[in-house]
């Protein structure tokens, strides 16, 4: 009799350990999820336009992570303001890469892309590895160690800036996609190809240029990512599956079901953490990943596979 | 002498050849490499037959591997059962995670990118799982003994490791050609050309893409037991390294898929790329850089691999010298 007692004693007090914990971790989740939304942003934009995986997804973000520490260091350039000069980088980089590369060495086949895109991640990550070396890298700026007191918690300064941020590229992007007529366009050539083609619409350039509003989502992220993450050649496999697992969770090519999809994917991956501990906890993400393609292929939000 | 005899008179010639390889390459580092290129065409091979020959392209072949590896380790390490014994039970695993795979993700209509990515979520789960219970050792790894015998599948030599692989690749090499000249080969590659129709014919493709997931997975599991022994130690990195999983579907692919010999010849090619990239420059990274490069190429240039690339020359040679004569071989092969 005394061994359950005792056991039980153990597990109640881890959970309420856990559960005054837990309101910490929600909130440290929404933080991270904010950014895991404008990744999946990216890709599910990329999918709901040039209905393609980009496979590539992770080592790009990887890249612009790489982008935001070198301007960090060798130009001392803060990471929130190299905002300004990474992504519209990445806007370009993404640009020419479909326009000159990926689309025309595809010739339109779906697996050949994921096939291609997976070629580039091979060459992207490797390429990082030879010149960069595998070392972790991190930043730390004058108000890494500042924080918010909630009360129960403290909350950084990097963490809440990034999470505002990304709330606001997600808000921009939006209003490209709805206001704009470019935003007009690529809606268009998502709906209808051949419609669009007839009215006038370049629809390669369109395509190139939603490849490189997806990578520039990556390009702002990356920037936000980088005060409150490391980066090593090898960051980009951690976010492959996630940012897959969003958008599959949100609808392929749903924009709100990527926001919330991140959301829920960062709340899942923190309470996870918490639960089942550090190496248990990141089963959450494929287990979700699994589940929704198994039972919910559509997701929450899309439409069709 | 039909061409079906010269065929086999080649097959029996090159198996003979590389059974003697081992008499006049006194290199143990040729042996080894050798051996690699065995172990990585068997692999490959693998990956053909659901990929190849059923058009299911799978991103987390290495699952089995894995999951092949642990099960005799841990049979070995726990209980000491000697892995001849344990190759089984890790086929028998492997085959038993391929159902399970297959039946969850093909019931459910997942093909294309879907599929893939479903394969490398899975390949990522038991990553984190085996991370994160005892009996694999977690993130420390099993180590194994080394105590050569035939009971423990360990050799003293490097030539025992390369005659072991070398069956292997046989096996791998026969399972493809009866997939080749079976009905149940025919009707994975009408799934792959066009599943509606095949469906229509009165396939049973649910159950013909199990069953070939399930070989994928029994040939996988043994990879992972010829692994462990070779090497010694295991842990989920290694396991489920994602690596191993595209390097499965890039020597297919640079090969040709749904092929024969499409893994072995691309196996051949990328190993002595590998080695030369290494020679230039040893660098980390540089031979998967080239990899890269070389995968993108096939897929844009050479769609049908290299096999496919010697065809189509050997086809425009001998159209023009011997016109109709090869052209029920050629209706076959196209």
């Amino acid at each position: 009799m005394d061994v359950p007692a005792s056991l039980c004693k153990t597990i109640s007090f881890m959970l309420s350990l856990s559960l005054t914990m837990l309101p910490a971790a929600i909130i440290n989740g929404l933080m991270y999820g904010a950014i895991y939304a404008l990744v999946a942003l990216g890709l599910t934009l990329i999918y709901g336009v040039l209905h393609i995986i980009n496979f590539a997804h992770g080592a790009m973000l990887m890249l612009s992570l790489y982008a935001a520490f070198f301007l960090f260091q060798l130009a001392n350039i803060d990471p929130y303001l190299s905002i300004a000069i990474v992504t519209p980088a990445a806007f370009v980089f993404g640009y020419f890469i479909y326009r000159y590369g990926i689309g025309v060495l595809s010739k339109g086949k779906d697996q050949n892309i994921l096939l291609i895109t997976l070629g580039l991640s091979i060459i992207i990550e490797n390429s990082a590895l030879f010149f960069f070396s595998g070392d972790q890298q991190t930043v730390s700026l004058s108000y890494s160690f500042e924080a918010f007191d909630l009360g129960f918690m403290y909350l950084s300064y990097p963490k809440v800036i990034s999470f505002c941020a990304a709330l606001v590229m997600c808000a921009l992007l939006w209003a490209v996609m709805s206001l704009t007529d470019m935003g007009r366009a690529i809606r268009a050539v998502a709906k209808e190809r051949q419609g669009a083609r007839l009215v006038g619409i370049n629809v390669e350039h369109i395509f190139a240029v939603t490849f490189g509003i997806g990578i520039a989502c990556l390009g702002a992220a990356g920037c936000m990512m980088l005060p409150i993450f490391y980066v090593d050649p090898y960051t980009g496999n951690i976010f492959v599956l996630v940012a897959f697992t969003i958008v599959v969770l949100g609808g392929m090519g749903s924009i709100i079901g990527a926001l919330l999809g991140g959301f829920i994917i960062g709340i899942t991956e923190s309470v996870g953490g918490l639960l089942l501990g550090e190496s248990l906890g990141q089963i959450g993400i494929s287990l979700i990943f699994i589940l929704i393609l198994i039972f919910k292929p559509t997701g929450l939000f899309g439409s069709k596979v | 002498m039909g061409a079906l005899g010269k065929n086999i008179l080649l097959l029996a010639g090159g198996a003979a050849l590389l059974m003697a390889a081992p008499a006049f390459i006194t290199s143990k580092f040729y042996i080894d490499v050798l051996t690699l290129i065995f172990f990585t065409a068997y692999l490959g091979q693998s990956w053909n037959i659901l990929g190849g020959y059923a058009g299911q392209f799978s991103f987390g072949g290495v699952m089995f591997f894995g999951t092949g590896a642990y099960a005799s380790s841990v049979l070995l390490t726990s209980f000491g059962i000697p892995p001849v014994m344990g190759i089984f039970v890790a086929i028998f695993a492997g085959a038993v995670l391929g159902f399970i795979v297959g039946f969850m993700s093909f019931r459910s209509g997942l093909k294309g990118s879907y599929f893939a990515l479903i394969t490398l979520a899975f390949a990522e789960l038991l990553r984190v799982l085996a991370n994160s219970v005892e009996f694999t050792g977690g993130g420390v790894g099993l180590f194994l003994t080394y105590a050569p015998g035939l009971s423990n599948l360990q050799f003293s030599t490097p030539t025992g490791f390369y005659y072991f692989a070398l069956l292997l690749m046989f096996i791998s090499i026969a399972i493809a050609l009866w997939l080749e000249r079976s009905r149940f080969g025919a009707q994975l590659v009408a799934i792959r050309e066009n599943e509606d129709a095949a469906e229509a014919l009165g396939i049973d493709t649910l159950r013909c893409k199990i069953y070939a997931i399930m070989i994928m997975g029994a040939m996988g599991g043994a990879a992972g037991t010829f692994y462990a022994q070779k090497y010694l130690y295991l842990d989920p990195p290694i396991a489920y390294s994602i690596h191993l999983s595209v390097e499965m579907l890039l020597v297919t692919i640079v090969g040709g898929m749904g092929t024969v010999f499409g893994p072995l010849i691309g196996a051949f090619v990328l190993h002595i790329v590998n080695e030369v990239a290494r020679h230039f420059i040893d660098t980390p990274g540089l031979s998967l850089i080239v990899y890269g490069f070389i995968l993108i190429l096939i897929i844009s240039y050479l769609p049908n691999g290299l096999i496919g690339m010697f065809r189509r020359r050997m086809k425009q040679s001998e159209a023009t010298a011997l016109d109709k004569i090869t052209s029920d071989k050629g209706g076959r092969d196209a």
